[in-house]
């Protein structure tokens, strides 16, 4: 599987990974975009490096698209901000996203065969 | 697809400049917390998250393109799709173009007659007031009211703050001073209160006062602004200085304000009435000649001010029961009495215009289900790919909103020309002067074009792209063709046909009316005659010897100019209006029952009047050249009057008439001929008229007329000189041939007619394009089946007339429609008929017949064309 840095090169397939790992965050609980990008980095052992840059973008994409919502809200430390919460129209376009990813990890594992998998 | 997105940009960015914040924030205590020092966090911080900056640019431009893009996509797509049919698409637009200029420029004219307030103070509460015969509205809109009843009205109303009297119909001779030309110019006779209480003050010197306004004053006289600028080049001296009217002095002492415009535009001056209109017509109750405005109190109505003039006006008439004093009062408001002949006329082209455009939205609409149902597969694989069906019907709306936007800017490039062309063709309108487009007009515009954009996509959006699977399924049987569209235009059709059908017949009246007024006999001779008039100032012509030595002269002199025929004076000729009337009563006669009377309309002619004009004379003779000054008490009947004074078989010659007027006693006049009936007005009737000698010397006014055997115009120029011969001063206005006079007078019906008549004619061709297209429509969808009954071996005659009956269905739809439609629209026109019956057999059957004809040959050319298929050719095509 490709790290971080490398996915950056593609900004296609980077920006329908992104969504899908914004959403993905969201199902444990509403958040806010710094807690998202931590927990992109953290539960990805630090591989995934979120650009923060786009982090924004695609929250407000995601939003205009009706799969998250957002509210405003105290922060940890009692700041104001802006929280994210993943919409019913939002689980399914995770869902579907989810299984196209499947998909494509398994048909890419598939042409790279088990000796490149297990040389990582 | 976000519309939110572009309207809300500056809220959101404001939004995202806290969440960087708050981000910032975060990441720098976290760094704190790992243990770097402030700087060094702060510095990671924003070297992790980039530039802030750049992410809201981004966000920005993502949420304005999210918006823009999808209206210009919306846009570049139906002007890519109307670019590919330029035929269709240039159609469409010029019917949305005459539509919309059509109706704006009807609308232009309708607001600034009809709507828009008077340009007084409080126009709502001026209220124009008159006399009315029992139980009937005022049918006279001027010149109504007595002034002697008005005086009274003023004394005991307690409703009306003030109340002015106005004299219409007078002009003076403004002498040649500082080696100007004479020259004749309309004016108002006003009373001194009239300007203040229309709530106006004089743009330059003072105001009428109530000593102006008396017998005996001096002469006093405001001019119009245009008047001062063209006579007197602006000069603002000329307040205090005299000038001659009718050769008699008058101090100018104002200037009126540019737009005032009152009784009429071409108002130049205003006298004051009282001083100028002797006290035996001033105190009569019966001498009805004069205007009252009247401004209300405020917390008065309309309603109760006119209720006690009426209680007044009954009274008098209960103390004078003389036959011509009215016995009540009504009114209006005084921009209603300004415009009520002009309302129906108005509205009728305005509704007529108004079906123009919905029979052009229908047409356009009707192309585009046409248009829609050709795109029936794509729009289907659209909607089954998932395409937003909101989606498809906004591209369809697009495309008529783009059609109609264009056909909207035409069209009022089109309204412009027609109002400006309107301006100059009906001058004659009340207040044509203030006909213009405003920022309303333009409103307008936008309304109507988006409406009928709206109208004419909303139609086929919603019938098209409504049942997915079926029109793949049909789209896949080509030769089983919709039938849901077909369906919706025919419908569409017997609509346009219907209201085309309204249109024709509303035109077919009144053009019929306006061939029977063209046609209407005179009385007298119309042909070559040249009409010409002429007043003698009182202050030179005093004397009625003077008066009649002047006419002999004149008369003599015309009659002697080359190319001059024959040549007659009349103080009102045939055509030229009203012109006045008196109560008459047969001397010979029992006295007539209280509250009964005899009218007649009074004029003075010459001797051979009569002859010039051929009117002929039946019985007795004309005057003579000794029956003038004071042995001028002669009569001269027309035929009406002997009928309506004396009993059949009775010969009037030899019997006295009697002015039948209160006050004192009036001479007798012998009745000595009887001549032919004239019309003082194309459109009226023939009605009782008396001639008395000119030569009597009381007139001073006349309109000479003259026949000529060559081009009658010709003589205008050596007649003018011979009058110049005789008197410097004296100007002639309204040289006009007879045909002109009566052509003035039926400019209205011209005009209507002739307008409607072009709408109903743009209607029909519209319906035929209709119609037309649906039965080549339907005439390409049976193809394939035509083709099969063909190889069959059904006769082509049968497949003929099978496509004719199914092409001219709607027509006969529609017909039935327009029929009905027609027979309650011509009610309301019904006062704008001449010599016609509302339910003329003649134009209904010429109306179905054209529009019969229309529909075949429209119908015929597809119809044709699919008999003659070739059904190899129609088969293998599939």
């Amino acid at each position: 599987m490709a790290r971080g840095k490398q996915v950056d090169k593609s900004g296609e397939m980077l920006q329908g990974t992104l969504d899908m790992l914004v959403l993905r965050t969201l199902v444990t609980g509403d958040a806010h975009g710094h807690t998202i990008a931590k927990v992109i980095e953290r539960t990805s052992e630090d591989v995934l490096e979120v650009e923060q840059g786009s982090l924004y973008p695609a929250l407000h994409r995601l939003e205009d698209r009706g799969w998250v919502s957002s509210y405003w809200g105290a922060s940890e430390n009692n700041r104001k901000a802006k929280f994210y919460r993943l919409t019913a129209a939002g689980r399914k376009q995770l869902v579907a996203e989810t299984s196209r990813w499947r998909q494509m990890a398994r048909a890419i594992g598939l042409v790279m065969g088990e000796d490149m998998l297990s040389g990582q | 697809m976000n519309w939110r997105g572009w309207f809300r940009r500056k809220r959101r960015d404001a939004e995202v400049v806290q969440e960087i914040e708050l981000h910032l924030a975060q990441e720098f205590e976290e760094n704190v917390a790992r243990g770097m020092s402030e700087e060094e966090a702060r510095r990671q911080a924003y070297l992790k998250f980039g530039s802030p900056r750049r992410v809201r640019e981004d966000l920005w431009q993502q949420n304005t393109w999210a918006a823009l893009e999808n209206i210009g996509r919306d846009l570049r797509y139906a002007v890519r799709t109307l670019g590919r049919t330029p035929g269709f698409t240039g159609m469409a637009v010029l019917v949305m173009a005459l539509g919309i200029g059509a109706n704006t420029a009807l609308f232009t004219v309708v607001r600034s007659v009809l709507l828009k307030p008077l340009p007084y103070k409080d126009p709502d509460r001026l209220v124009a007031p008159c006399e009315s015969w029992k139980g009937r509205v005022c049918e006279d809109t001027r010149g109504g009211n007595a002034a002697g009843s008005f005086a009274e009205w003023r004394k005991a109303s307690k409703s009306f703050e003030q109340m002015a009297l106005s004299h219409q119909w007078t002009s003076y001779n403004v002498s040649a001073e500082g080696g100007q030309l004479p020259e004749r110019v309309p004016a108002g006779l006003v009373s001194w209160n009239m300007f203040s209480t229309l709530g106006v003050q004089p743009a330059l010197g003072r105001d009428f006062t109530a000593g102006d306004d008396r017998q005996g004053a001096n002469g006093t006289v405001m001019l119009s602004w245009g008047f001062w600028k063209r006579r007197f080049g602006g000069d603002s001296s000329i307040v205090g200085k005299e000038v001659f009217l009718d050769a008699k002095p008058y101090t100018v002492i104002g200037v009126m304000p540019a737009w005032f415009a009152y009784p009429e535009a071409q108002t130049q001056l205003w006298a004051p009435v009282y001083h100028e209109i002797p006290p035996r017509v001033t105190e009569s109750l019966e001498n009805h000649q004069f205007d009252v405005v009247a401004r209300l109190k405020s917390g008065a109505t309309m309603a109760q001010a006119l209720g006690e003039l009426d209680a007044v006006q009954k009274q008098i008439k209960r103390e004078n029961p003389g036959a011509a004093v009215k016995e009540g009062v009504n009114g209006r408001l005084l921009l209603d009495n300004l415009v009520v002949d002009y309302k129906t006329p108005l509205y009728t082209l305005l509704a007529a215009t108004g079906c123009v455009l919905l029979i052009a939205c229908l047409n356009v609409a009707n192309l585009l289900v046409a248009r829609s149902a050709a795109r029936r597969k794509e729009t289907a694989i659209r909607a089954a790919l998932g395409g937003n069906r909101w989606r498809l019907i906004r591209e369809q709306i697009t495309e008529s909103l783009v059609l109609s936007a264009a056909g909207g800017v035409a069209g009022l490039a089109l309204a412009y020309a027609g109002i400006a062309w309107l301006r100059v063709a009906r001058n004659d309108l009340a207040r044509a002067e203030t006909i213009h487009i405003d920022g309303l007009v333009v409103l307008f515009v936008t309304g109507i074009t988006l409406a009928s954009g709206v109208l004419a996509g909303m139609i086929p959006a919603f019938n098209g792209g409504a049942r997915m699977l079926e029109n793949l399924q049909e789209s896949s049987r080509s030769h089983c063709g919709g039938h849901s569209p077909t369906r919706l235009r025919k419908g569409l059709l017997a609509a346009e046909v219907g209201l085309t059908v309204v249109l024709l017949i509303t035109a077919g009246l009144l053009l019929k009316s306006y061939r029977s007024l063209l046609s209407t006999d005179m009385g007298c001779a119309v042909d070559d005659v040249l009409t010409m008039q002429l007043r003698l100032p009182e202050a030179r012509y005093k004397q009625p010897v003077q008066k009649a030595a002047f006419f002999e002269q004149l008369i003599a002199r015309v009659r002697a100019l080359p190319g001059v025929e024959a040549a007659g004076l009349v103080t009102v000729a045939p055509g030229q209006g009203w012109g006045g009337d008196n109560l008459v009563a047969v001397v010979e006669h029992p006295p007539l029952p209280q509250g009964k009377s005899l009218d007649a309309m009074e004029r003075a002619a010459d001797p051979g009047y009569f002859a010039a004009m051929q009117i002929p004379v039946l019985r007795g003779r004309t005057f003579t050249d000794s029956e003038r000054l004071d042995h001028a008490y002669v009569l001269i009947l027309n035929q009406a009057a002997v009928k309506r004074f004396f009993s059949d078989g009775e010969n009037p010659i030899g019997k006295h008439l009697r002015m039948d007027t209160s006050g004192s006693p009036q001479p007798a006049f012998e009745i000595v001929g009887v001549v032919g009936d004239t019309r003082y007005s194309v459109s009226d009737e023939m009605r009782p008229m008396m001639y008395w000698p000119l030569w009597g010397g009381v007139n001073s006014g006349v309109t000479i007329l003259v026949r000529s055997t060559q081009n009658v115009e010709s003589v205008a120029l050596p007649i003018q000189k011979a009058i110049g011969g005789l008197d410097r001063d004296l100007p002639v206005s309204d040289v006009m041939t007879m045909q002109q006079v009566i052509g003035k007078s039926i400019v209205d019906a011209s005009f209507d007619s002739t307008l409607i008549l072009v709408f109903a004619v743009i209607a029909l061709a519209l319906a035929a394009v209709g119609l037309y297209g649906v039965l080549s429509y339907l005439t390409t969808q049976r193809k394939s089946e035509i083709g099969i009954r063909i190889a069959l071996g059904a006769q082509r005659s049968t497949v003929l007339r099978m496509m004719l009956v199914n092409g001219l269905a709607p027509a006969w739809v529609g017909l039935g429609l327009g029929l009905v439609g027609g027979g309650f629209a011509v009610r309301l026109i019904r006062d704008m008929l001449y010599g016609v019956k509302p339910l003329d057999w003649s134009v209904f059957a010429g109306v179905t017949l054209i529009t019969l004809a229309v529909s075949v040959i429209a119908c015929a050319v597809p119809a044709w064309g699919a008999s003659r298929l070739d059904p190899m050719e129609a088969l293998r095509a599939e």
